[in-house]
């Protein structure tokens, strides 16, 4: 076995254990210091002398053992068990702005069934002309668009409500992705049925044991909602609602139905579990809002961050994030690094998008004392991104949803960050 | 009612001729839905009543019900076990620090009780309520709240007379009125605070989860490929068949119980190994008074004695925990038998 082997590979902590004790002075050598020919270029390695996987070897490509830390994953004492629950997307490990389908987050609540093609049938009912039934094959025959757009849950950062929790920004901001949906627009199927004038709800539900049925008004349903099958290009993964899924663009993740099977014309909301119990937000006073559905404008810095250390000394340091907002586009973000003292505008790697994730990059020359690093998203409807105080203020720290607050990492001058709260 | 051979050659024909990418009159896609299937999906309740079938249910009735299909994560009181859900109590929380939300608590109402229990419970085992039966449930999540008394009856007639306190608990999304301060074109760029201090770690709470492992150890794919594990006799003999059938069944035990790698006990014990074992032996695990007596008399799970556990758990040993109604199939208790099999300790 080669040197590079990973079994030998040290663990993230013990790498920043070593890095720590190495001091700043050795670490920073980079460009400057080496202090003998290295045995990576000057030795024949393995790789270089015999050869490697013939095509096929993996006829459906999973990402080089050496990232296999970035995975979802699970906190445990969230919920009672892994059936009914979410995981986390490793948005710190992750660059641009596409959520890869295998890491993007999974939040069921019967489990992720597995439901065929053959057996899909969607059924548009309630206040229409023609009631109708449509086979997935149906569904690929109607006029398709292509849309990128965010998903978040509701309770993203909801842990963070009464104080600093998770130590991670896949923990604290994982529960989004963000992704290219092919489908067709929910308007499509609805005039196929003919829309009564009676009708000003539509009511939505899965195939799961679930059904997991949300109330969403017709002004919506005939805007931007999509029924899509097919994400970044591929068919849905089961976790995320194969064969079919809605997209619910802007609003919050529990409205984007997997495993659609029904679409109902109303009158009226159907006030179901998931739009009464859950996800509604209780204020200070005690009484709750409902029907928030649009997802404020919001931004985290990835990395660095404490599960994502700055691992190379002071110099050149990238501060990089995501920002997206459910109003729009996102048209700016700012980056502090004295706790929101002074703000530096960030540089987005492309121009803001609807509904979808932003990157931003700040290009950064650390001198290697420690930085209370947060960002700042701002939107096309000129909301921006507030505090955790001034949302207290308004909505005490019972709210469980909704929780869009500034994020702060505390840099430590050995690289390492943690989340912390700042006045 | 059932126009639809004849509605569809029409709609086909209508289309044929229209012919281009301007369909006056849709697509022509999909199939006019038949009112038994529009019956048997469109099963959702309005608060107003809408959708609710007739029918009604006992508090009494519901107790029983509620002891065999809810209590095992809901608790017998309705008052939650672990992490599931309670049901009952937290009134006059919602303005606490740490409110309890429940169904009298908080839910607006009953429609969505009735509702939810209808078409989404029992967990593991959703839609097979009948009216009468979640009208019964419902009726003892109500009694259980304090918010009728034990001869109550819940029937599709009484059902808008039950008020729930917090009825009136809730405003529409006000966002852009009270959070009107959030919306500002110069957000202050300089000197916004005269001074920062940490106020909060996450450190000090240590409830992140550790993501050693999964870092530093890389699976060995190629060792386990070079070395396939050794099946033991008794796997190599069981239907594979039998074996497929039995995890879908287990489906049903899901929700309480786990086997395989990586098993842990939740509410209930893990399974591995469970036929043929002694009774009562998983490592860590709470057994009730009648199953630890049980162990120390020298229970072993046979084939015959889990075969009638898995009949009916209750009638087999009075007080066990397990609330699982049992399972009526004879050929489905010998499928679960033959997967459970397939995980030896």
């Amino acid at each position: 076995m080669s040197e590079s082997s990973p079994k030998n590979a040290p663990s993230r902590r013990q790498f920043l254990t070593g890095a720590a004790a190495a001091g700043a002075g050795a670490v920073a050598a980079g460009a400057a210091g080496a202090t003998g020919p290295d045995p990576l270029i000057t030795e024949v390695q393995d790789w270089a002398r015999a050869t490697g996987d013939g095509v096929d070897a993996t006829p459906y490509g999973l990402p080089i053992q050496y990232e296999s830390d970035v995975v979802r994953r699970n906190v445990e004492w969230l919920t009672a068990d892994t059936i009914s629950s979410i995981n986390f997307t490793p948005i710190h490990a992750l660059d641009g702005t596409i959520t890869p389908q295998g890491c993007a987050f999974e939040r069921h609540h019967s489990g992720a069934i597995e439901l065929r093609k053959q057996d899909y049938r969607l059924m548009i009912n309630g206040l229409v002309d023609q009631p109708l039934i449509f086979t997935y094959e149906d569904l690929e025959r109607f006029p398709r668009e292509n849309r990128i757009y965010f998903c978040e849950c509701a309770a993203n950062t909801g842990m963070e409500w009464a104080g600093s929790q998770l130590n991670g920004a896949q923990f604290t901001h994982g529960m989004i992705h963000n992704m290219e949906y092919s489908g067709v627009p929910l308007r499509t199927l609805l005039e196929e049925a003919g829309v009564q004038a009676q009708g000003k709800w539509v009511y939505v539900e899965g195939a799961d044991a679930s059904s997991n049925g949300r109330s969403i008004p017709l002004e919506k349903a005939m805007d931007d909602v999509l029924v899509a099958f097919k994400a970044n290009g591929e068919a849905l993964r089961k976790e995320h609602g194969y064969p079919v899924r809605l997209v619910v663009p802007g609003w919050e993740g529990n409205m984007w139905v997997k495993w659609l099977r029904r679409v109902e014309v109303m009158e009226g909301p159907v006030e179901s579990r998931e739009e009464t119990s859950k996800y509604t937000d209780t204020l200070a006073d005690g009484t709750s809002r409902k029907w928030t559905w649009v997802m404020d404008a919001k931004s985290v810095v990835t990395s660095p961050s404490p599960q994502a250390p700055i691992t190379h000394g002071p110099g050149p340091l990238v501060i990089t994030g995501l920002a997206w907002s459910g109003r729009g586009a996102i048209t700016g973000v700012d980056v502090s690094v004295d706790g929101g003292k002074n703000w530096m505008p960030a540089r987005l790697a492309a121009p803001g998008t609807d509904k979808a994730l932003t990157r931003f990059y700040l290009d950064y020359d650390w001198d290697g004392s420690e930085m209370l690093l947060q960002s700042r998203a701002r939107d096309g409807s000129g909301y921006v991104q507030p505090s955790k105080a001034q949302l207290r203020e308004v909505r005490g720290e019972n709210s469980i949803y909704h929780n869009n607050c500034i994020q702060t990492w505390w840099v430590k001058a050995n690289g390492e960050a943690e989340n912390v709260e700042v006045s | 009612m059932s126009k639809c051979p004849e509605f569809l050659t029409a709609a086909a024909l209508a289309s044929a001729l229209i012919a281009g990418p301007a369909l006056a009159n849709g697509f022509g896609l999909g199939r006019p839905a038949l009112t038994e299937e529009i019956a048997a999906w469109d099963l959702d309740v309005s608060p107003d009543g809408t959708g609710l079938p007739a029918g009604s249910g006992s508090v009494e009735d519901g107790e029983m019900l509620f002891a065999e299909a809810c209590a095992i994560c809901h608790g017998d009181f309705a008052e939650g076990v672990d992490n599931w859900p309670k049901l009952a109590g937290g009134e006059g929380t919602l303005a606490d620090k740490d409110p309890l939300k429940t169904v009298g608590s908080y839910w607006p109402y009953l429609s969505t009780a009735w509702d939810y229990v209808h078409r989404s419970m029992p967990f593991g085992d959703a839609q097979t309520l009948s009216a009468d039966d979640t009208y019964a449930i419902v009726a003892y999540i109500l009694y259980s709240n304090d918010l009728v008394e034990d001869d109550f009856v819940l029937s599709n007639e009484n059902f808008l007379s039950v008020e729930m306190p917090n009825a009136d608990g809730f405003i529409l999304d006000d966002r852009e009125q009270t959070e009107a301060h959030f919306w500002t074109d110069t957000p202050c760029m300089e000197n916004c605070k005269d001074s920062v201090e940490i106020t909060m770690r996450a450190m000090v709470l240590d409830v992140t989860p550790d993501e050693g492992n999964a870092a530093a150890e890389p699976a060995p794919v190629q060792d386990v490929k070079a070395e396939p594990a050794p099946e033991p006799e008794q796997t190599a003999a069981l239907d594979p068949e039998l074996v497929a059938k039995g995890e879908k069944t287990f489906k049903k035990c899901k929700a309480c119980h786990q086997v395989g790698d990586g098993a842990k006990n939740k509410t209930g014990p893990t399974l591995n190994g469970i036929v043929g074992a002694a009774a009562g032996q998983v490592h860590g695990f709470k057994y009730s008074k009648v199953m630890k007596a049980a162990a120390e008399d020298g229970l072993i799970w046979d084939e015959t004695e889990l075969t009638a556990f898995l009949a009916k758990p209750k009638g087999y040993m009075k007080g066990t925990r397990m609330s699982f109604a049992g399972l009526k199939k004879d050929a489905d208790i010998e499928a679960v038998i033959a997967y459970l099999k397939s995980f030896s300790e």
